[in-house]
């Protein structure tokens, strides 16, 4: 605009003829131009394309594959079923690994490959089941306190504050007390005194897609508040709290094995790695190998979430992403 | 600011009353009758047994037994065990021993998780960082319990260095494998937070700055990327410590630490509902009070952040 003023204006002296810049140069509109035939990439496709070419991604990919797959179908896995009336012979306490028993036997006399392979199925139903549940709760109660604001978002952070003030692993051992637990209860119960974390997360990162220019510019153009929800907020909201949920998986899965040792979580029926770990602790001085195995395969199923999370968090944020 | 810890210190009280109820609630409908259990083999008459009912206000409503319990803690009344033993007794015996275990745990997070976490930030894809990393994800997916009995079987057992059954002996020394093992988790945390930070701020444009106008890199590193780099660090202790002391259950079990989380876990299984209740109570308050002070800390970390009421 000054610059228009200065030369084209009348500063032209006494002799001098009046110069007129060429306007032969390149119309802004072509520099602006974008190539409309390139289908734009969301951030979910893009996140996609580089997930697939993280080796990390792709190992703990696998390593959940195979972690799924043993809890669904463990016969597959093991000829053996530790459930069976006369699975644990006493005269095997404490065998040595021979054909067929590859990790040995334990003090009761039970094969431990097998145990571990169904001691699987607890764990993921805890951690898969958990964080869906908070994932849904928390991002629900979050969303909602964040997009209204106001006094609902007073309350709901209240509410927020007062679940997240008793640590959860003793909500887990009070409230476990109260009903029959099998996995699917307790990770109920997780989920009503775990959703905090994620409800927190999911406010603020509503609250600050709300603020961005974008949610600013949909409603100058007259978008509906439910179209804004559905169309802007949530898909630009979500990204962190998935991170967060997944990263989390495997932190509840440590809960279920911790309540399991401690006693106070899945009934001594069901076989899980928490439990037997717990078992190996009267054999460690002579044993110690005992206490290897289902904590080796809890160690590994919890490693490979977590690295999925990371790996995922990478993808969708930005700022991390390597160039 | 003083508006600030005005707001925070009225948002603390709903969250106090809801927290206390949630957990009287809960510690109350749990299964079982304590009074009834109280003769074991041989039942108390009915007529003791209404007495002591009365005594621990068990026959009045659910909402009545709050209330007097909240009474009760206003004067510094924590309750009475049903074995007729003052539940402050125990917390007076427990809760220096757990506090002992929870800054040990704190003090190991803090400084060796800060000092790898700025190691690790500031050699980013060198071979110590990726080490660092690798290790600190370990710590993170083997639970605690498992830590603890491969620490006691080796440090204890193999090499003999440490007590591995702590009991009455609460000696800063024999507190020192067990604080390691409580902190070794949030060690983890602490070293990942502070290598994002370092990374994040290294690339600031305030510190290219320092280190354009000639500021020796021990300056730059302490006083430009460490003060930035530590508040959300902070952060994260605050919240932990908070943690610590009920997550000291796992801990204090298996090397037999007569703390919070002890007595806790025992009062869970022998049904001593007062016990229980002013244990978790205690606890909630520690964790609201410490949340309090971190965010007040805040303030005073990072100066972009004023507390104003009036927007």
């Amino acid at each position: 605009m000054t610059h228009a003023s200065e030369t084209g204006g009348a500063t032209t002296r006494r002799g001098q003829t009046h110069f007129v810049a060429p306007v032969d140069e390149t119309p802004l509109q072509a520099v602006d131009a974008l190539n409309t035939d390139v289908k734009p990439r969301s951030l979910w496709s893009q996140a996609w394309r580089d997930l697939r070419r993280n080796p990390m991604f792709i190992i703990s990919a696998v390593l959940i594959a195979v972690v799924v797959a043993v809890a669904a179908l463990p016969q597959l896995f093991s000829d053996l079923d530790p459930y069976a009336p006369g699975a644990c012979q006493l005269s095997n306490s404490y065998g040595d690994p021979s054909p067929g028993h590859p990790f040995g036997f334990d003090q009761q006399g039970c094969d431990v490959y097998s145990r571990v392979i169904y001691g699987a199925r607890p764990s993921v139903i805890v951690g898969v089941v958990t964080t869906l549940g908070v994932f849904l709760l928390g991002g629900l109660i979050g969303a909602l306190a964040g997009w209204f604001g106001g006094w609902i978002d007073a309350i709901l952070s209240r509410v927020t504050d007062v679940f997240f003030a008793i640590p959860l692993i003793l909500a887990a051992i009070v409230v476990g007390q109260l009903f029959a637990l099998n996995a699917l209860t307790l990770a109920m119960i997780l989920v009503l005194f775990g959703w905090t974390a994620i409800a927190r997360i999911a406010r603020g990162s509503v609250m600050s897609v709300m603020n961005s220019e974008f949610i600013t510019a949909s409603k100058a153009l007259g978008a509906s508040s439910s179209q804004n929800l559905f169309r802007h907020v949530v898909p630009n909201a979500v990204a962190p709290v998935i991170v967060t949920a997944m990263v989390n998986l495997g932190m509840y899965i440590v809960l279920e094995a911790t309540l399991s040792f401690l006693g106070v979580g899945l009934p001594e029926s069901t076989i899980s790695w928490g439990a037997d770990i717990s078992n190996a602790q009267t054999g460690l001085y002579t044993r110690p190998e005992l206490l290897f195995y289902p904590s080796g395969a809890l160690a590994i199923t919890i490693l490979s979430f977590i690295m999925l999370g990371d790996a995922v968090r990478d993808a969708l944020d930005p700022k991390t992403k390597k160039r | 600011m003083a508006w600030y810890v005005l707001r925070r210190v009225l948002q603390m009280i709903p969250v106090f009353f809801g927290a206390t109820f949630l957990v009287y609630f809960l510690v109350f409908s749990m299964p079982g009758d304590p009074i009834a259990a109280l003769g074991g083999n041989k039942p108390l008459s009915p007529a003791v047994q209404d007495r002591l009912r009365a005594e621990y206000n068990l026959d009045e409503p659910f909402i009545v037994q709050y209330l007097l319990y909240l009474q009760g803690l206003a004067q510094g009344d924590f309750g009475t065990t049903f074995a007729g033993r003052p539940v402050i007794d125990d917390i007076r015996r427990a809760f220096p021993v757990t506090a002992r275990l929870a800054l040990v745990a704190i003090v190991f997070e803090a400084v060796f998780g800060i000092i790898a976490g700025v190691i690790s930030g500031l050699r980013k894809g060198t071979w110590i960082d990726s080490t660092l990393l690798v290790t600190s994800i370990l710590v993170i997916a083997v639970p605690t319990f498992v830590i603890g009995f491969v620490a006691q079987f080796v440090f204890g057992v193999k090499l003999g260095l440490v007590t591995i059954n702590v009991g009455a002996n609460v000696t800063w020394m024999n507190l020192l494998l067990p604080g390691m093992v409580l902190g070794a988790v949030s060690f983890a945390y602490v070293l990942r937070l502070t290598r994002t930070q370092i990374t994040e701020t290294m690339t600031a444009d305030h510190v290219r700055t320092a280190t354009a106008k000639g500021l020796s890199r021990p300056r730059v590193i302490t006083v430009h990327i460490l003060r930035n780099s530590l508040i959300p660090v902070v952060t994260f202790l605050g919240v932990d410590l908070g943690q610590l002391m009920g997550g000291a259950i796992v801990t204090e079990g298996i090397f037999n630490i007569p703390g919070l989380g002890f007595n806790l876990f025992d009062a869970i299984q022998r049904g001593e509902s007062t016990k229980m209740v002013s244990m978790v109570t205690l606890l909630v308050i520690i964790f609201i009070i410490s949340n309090l002070l971190i965010d007040l800390l805040y303030a005073l970390l990072d100066p972009r952040i004023r507390y104003d009421a009036r927007k």
